[in-house]
């Protein structure tokens, strides 16, 4: 199916149309709150003060000139820290403020509340911090070799673990290797971090509104540092612009309680870009040596590996994206023998986490940039050696693990090749110089100009990993045939929230379905990442509004004398499947209101034994993609023509939503690919604005072709696999493999081996 | 901080008050004037978030000194009707809109080019909006909306 066909809107609104969202009008008549439009009258502002250093110690922090400026209404520091000083997802190990050392420029040393932004920002200016400067960590190789010293009392090596499988020692005919770096990739999500605090009127508590992933996981580590009880804390969800997982871990979550309580007025705090790019968590940059090894035929048997990640300055998840990247080595191929070393390291950089792909990002640019010189010391070109490979359900991976997800690798490859190429020509048509490479930079000539082809494929896990007890839970209330749902599942934009309707449409065989706020009044949903909320939440609900139609059976076999074991929903009527009983659902559920939780499960996981052995993942999805690219190679400029795909997708629950996940991927994708790079030098990041760090526009953004590959997943509760990551992951190393073409037909010689790829990695300065 | 100045917005007079001179227009907008579409994504003029009409000229709010826009009619996306436009029903029918953080500057940019460019090319739609910086769609469906409004206008205006 073309992308210009599916999921236009028709009367139909459950499982597989794809109805329209429920906030989108107030998203475009700009009612929808976002959490920084929250606010009111007298609410005060808060802000925090940095450190500009990577490496120092803190020898004095004097606030009083700050507590003498008007509208300035308090400044806290770690000393004001009521309950446990260090948070975190997996260890806590970063502090809510910077006592007696900092780790990373933008660390937070303090806060204050204010009357106005400005009054704020003169007051930081104005509070005196000492620093003596240390010499920062930054080489992961000093941290892995042991040369590095501590930086922080848990020490730098984050986690190391090794890969172990079949016969360490066998070899190939045929040998290639290469070292791929990955820069650091930021999530620059739109809506900035913004959060309003309320504490309880006498009641010790607070109210805490924010844009998050999270809301349980943060309510636990916000509760801890402000030294309450859970229950005191509540979280409500704040409209959220966007979050790629930037908003897994917490950011200004406890400073902002912290001022409300002490206080005892409403807070808000938003941040500002240049502050976001610091106070966010990164993908990790990457350093990953491959070395492959096949027989002739270009049957791969053996791959060794060893990732090198950069975590910056605190843990955050880098112990699950490492696990992420070394058990997806393989990519999407059969490998019967592997060695693999991972390494995430402690450095005075930008703490790193979770973004968009988790670790598998890294991992999939090097062996598909491996592929290649596969391919081409065999004599196959890129898509045979590429179908020679393809794994397939019941293959066991490196792991030990069996896969036994549905795996149509083969098929996304040949579909992916089936779509049409663009009919641009080289240069575009009319000879319109905006669509050369550098557009309106106008620099490129039209007869420089060479067309590469390239292709990437990619597995990549769903859920959680190593035994994680993941869970998502939904609440469904029927009552006079309107279905009310409430869950706490995070609507970062992704379409969680239409798909709920979807969902209790079908199962109930109503049209009216109401959505209760998202808060932590009903539990946990999980995190809105990992490629999980479908399967998860999409779980829960289904399994709430199951709940609730089984009672429903219930009263009406007992009404009308009939076996409720017999009796079903057609459109929006229950009927007896062995009789001639009809009742609109509406009428049947008139008669007193029926309320039904549920907690989805995924089926368990196990940690890896010490040779990274273990069933360790749920479930895979995969994709593959072919790009387009003109490069000039003399300046060298990029423009992406086309970017095609064919995606493992399980069943497409709403095309339309399917769709935005797979065009905004690819976006996020040719990002990483070509321009977005967070540059530190000496510690220090460089181009913390939009001015610097570039992100896809209008103009970089080429047409997209994809088709859906729709072989439901047995596993999975809906038949769906998660869609949102596969379409970023993939994507990047086939627009650089696009690269390596035009530069090679262009009769250079020289690697490149590194995203985003910059005009002197083209050029071969 | 005791400066008065009126600001027209969306066809009516609206005082500032007690405001510090040097507030942009998007923080007047926002947290003065309680008009809460425009939205403020990096403060620099990078990601087209703050959009409005000023003086007929789509600029960044965040951009403009809001006591300086005094003699200018203002335009936001609170000013374009209690009823959603045809713009702004496309983007929510093609799929235009997932977070929506960037969609009210969007709205005002895509208003913007269809009264300039009633019938624009691909590349006259990407270039007029390539001030709008969206990290969540891709942009393939916006583009679709812009042009379903296109066609239609045209279709309804013979």
């Amino acid at each position: 199916m073309s992308l210009t066909e599916v999921g236009r809107p028709t009367g139909h609104r459950g499982l597989g149309a794809s109805p329209t969202r429920p906030d989108g009008i107030a998203k475009v008549m700009g009612t929808f709150e976002f959490s920084s439009d929250l606010g009111g009258d007298g609410v005060l502002w808060g802000a925090t003060l940095r450190s500009p250093h990577p490496s120092a110690r803190i020898v004095r922090i004097d606030p009083s000139a700050a507590w003498k400026i008007d509208g300035v209404e308090t400044v806290i520091t770690a000393d004001d820290v009521p309950g446990v000083m260090h948070y975190g997802l997996i260890d806590q190990d970063q502090p809510v403020f910077a006592a007696d050392v900092v780790r990373y420029v933008g660390e937070p040393v303090a806060a204050v509340a204010a009357d106005h932004p400005e009054t704020c920002r003169r007051a930081l200016d104005a509070i005196v911090v000492e620093y003596e400067v240390l010499d920062p960590v930054l080489d992961p190789d000093d941290v892995v070799a042991g040369r590095a010293p501590d930086m922080h009392p848990a020490g730098n090596m984050l986690r190391e673990q090794r890969v172990e499988h079949g016969d360490i020692g066998a070899t190939g005919s045929v040998v290639v290797e290469g070292t791929y770096e990955i820069g650091m990739q930021d999530q620059a999500f739109l809506g900035l971090e913004a959060a309003l605090a309320i504490p309880d009127t006498g009641g010790g508590g607070v109210e805490l509104h924010v844009a998050t992933q999270w809301l349980h996981e943060d309510r636990g580590q916000i509760a801890a540092c402000l030294g309450l009880p859970e229950e005191q804390v509540r979280l409500v969800l704040g409209g959220v612009g966007g979050a790629f997982g930037a908003r897994e871990d917490i950011s200004l979550q406890v400073h902002t309680c912290l001022l409300a309580l002490r206080l005892g007025r409403p807070v808000r705090m938003h941040y500002n870009r240049a502050e976001s790019f610091l106070g966010h968590v990164h993908r990790h940059p990457a350093t990953i040596w491959m070395r492959h090894h096949a027989t002739s035929d270009g049957e791969i048997v053996k791959i060794e590996a060893r990732f090198v990640f950069d975590g910056g300055a605190y843990s955050s998840t880098s112990s699950a994206v490492l696990l992420n990247a070394i058990t997806h080595t393989q990519g999407p191929y059969r490998c019967p023998n592997a060695v693999v070393e991972g390494f995430a390291v402690r450095t005075n950089h930008l703490p790193c986490g979770a973004m968009r792909g988790f670790g598998v990002v890294q991992a999939c640019y090097a062996h598909e940039s491996q592929m290649d010189k596969l391919g081409a010391a065999c004599g196959l070109d890129p898509v045979e050696i590429r179908l020679r490979n393809a794994m397939r359900t019941g293959d066991v991976m490196i792991t030990g693990q069996t896969m036994d997800s549905v795996a149509p690798v083969e098929e996304c490859i040949r579909e992916t090749v089936a779509l049409p190429f663009p009919d641009e020509p080289v240069g575009g048509h009319d000879g319109d110089v905006m669509r050369l490479p550098g557009g309106a930079g106008r620099t490129a000539d039209s007869q420089h100009i060479v067309r590469g082809i390239g292709y990437g494929v990619a597995m990549k896990n769903l859920m959680y990993s190593e035994g994680f007890d993941d869970f998502a839970t939904a609440r469904c209330r029927l009552t006079d045939g309107v279905a009310t749902l409430k869950f706490a599942t995070a609507e970062v934009g992704q379409g969680f929230v239409t798909l709920a309707g979807q969902i209790a449409r079908t199962v109930l065989g109503v049209d009216d379905v109401v959505l209760d706020r998202i808060d932590t009044g009903v539990g946990s949903a999980g995190s809105t990442s990992a490629s999980r909320q479908t399967w998860m939440s999409g779980g829960a609900v289904q399994a709430a509004c199951e709940a609730v139609r089984e009672r429903l059976f219930e009263r009406v076999g007992r009404e009308h004398g009939l076996d409720p074991a017999t009796l079903a929903i057609d459109g929006s009527d229950v009927v007896d499947t062995a009789g001639a009983f009809r009742m609109g659902v509406v009428d049947a559920s008139t008669a007193g209101e029926i309320d039904e939780t549920a907690v989805y499960r995924h089926r368990p996981t196990e940690e890896l034994d010490e040779r990274g052995q273990g069933n360790c993942h749920v479930a895979f999805a995969f994709v593959a993609h072919r790009a387009v690219v003109d490069v000039d190679v003399d300046l060298g400029l990029v423009k992406v023509v086309q970017i095609a795909t064919a995606q493992d997708v399980g069943r497409a629950l709403n095309p339309l939503s399917v769709t935005g996940q797979i065009e905004g991927g690819i976006a996020q994708g040719l990002g990483l690919a070509v321009m977005e790079e967070i540059i530190q030098i000496d510690g220090v990041i460089r181009n913390a604005s939009f001015t610097d760090y570039l992100l896809p526009t209008m103009l970089d953004m080429p047409p997209v072709v994809a088709t859906l590959i729709e072989q439901p997943e047995p596993l999975s509760p809906l038949g769906a696999k998660g869609v949102g990551e596969p379409p970023c992951i993939s994507v990047t190393p086939a627009i650089a493999a696009a690269i390596r073409d035009a530069v090679r037909q262009a009769g250079r010689t020289h690697a490149i081996d590194r995203v985003p790829v910059r005009p002197i990695d083209i050029i071969g300065l | 901080m005791s400066e008065i100045y009126t600001l027209h917005v969306n066809g009516r007079e609206r005082e500032v008050q007690d405001a510090w001179l040097g507030e942009n227009l998007l923080y007047v907008l926002r947290e003065r004037l309680g008009l809460m579409a425009a939205k403020g994504a990096c403060e620099q003029g990078e990601c087209g978030s703050c959009s409005v009409l000023v003086g007929g000229e789509l600029v960044c709010a965040c951009l403009v000194m809001a006591a300086s826009a005094v003699d200018e009619p203002i335009v936001t996306v609170e000013g374009l009707g209690d009823a959603p436009t045809d713009v702004q029903r496309a983007f929510v029918e093609t799929g235009a809109v997932q977070c929506g953080f960037c969609t009210p500057g969007l709205i005002i940019a895509a208003h913007h080019l269809l009264d300039q460019q009633p019938d624009p090319t691909d590349m006259q739609i990407r270039e007029e909006l390539s001030g709008n910086v969206c990290r969540c769609t891709g942009y393939g469906r916006i583009i679709e909306a812009v042009q379903q409004v296109a066609v239609a206008r045209r279709e309804e205006a013979r």
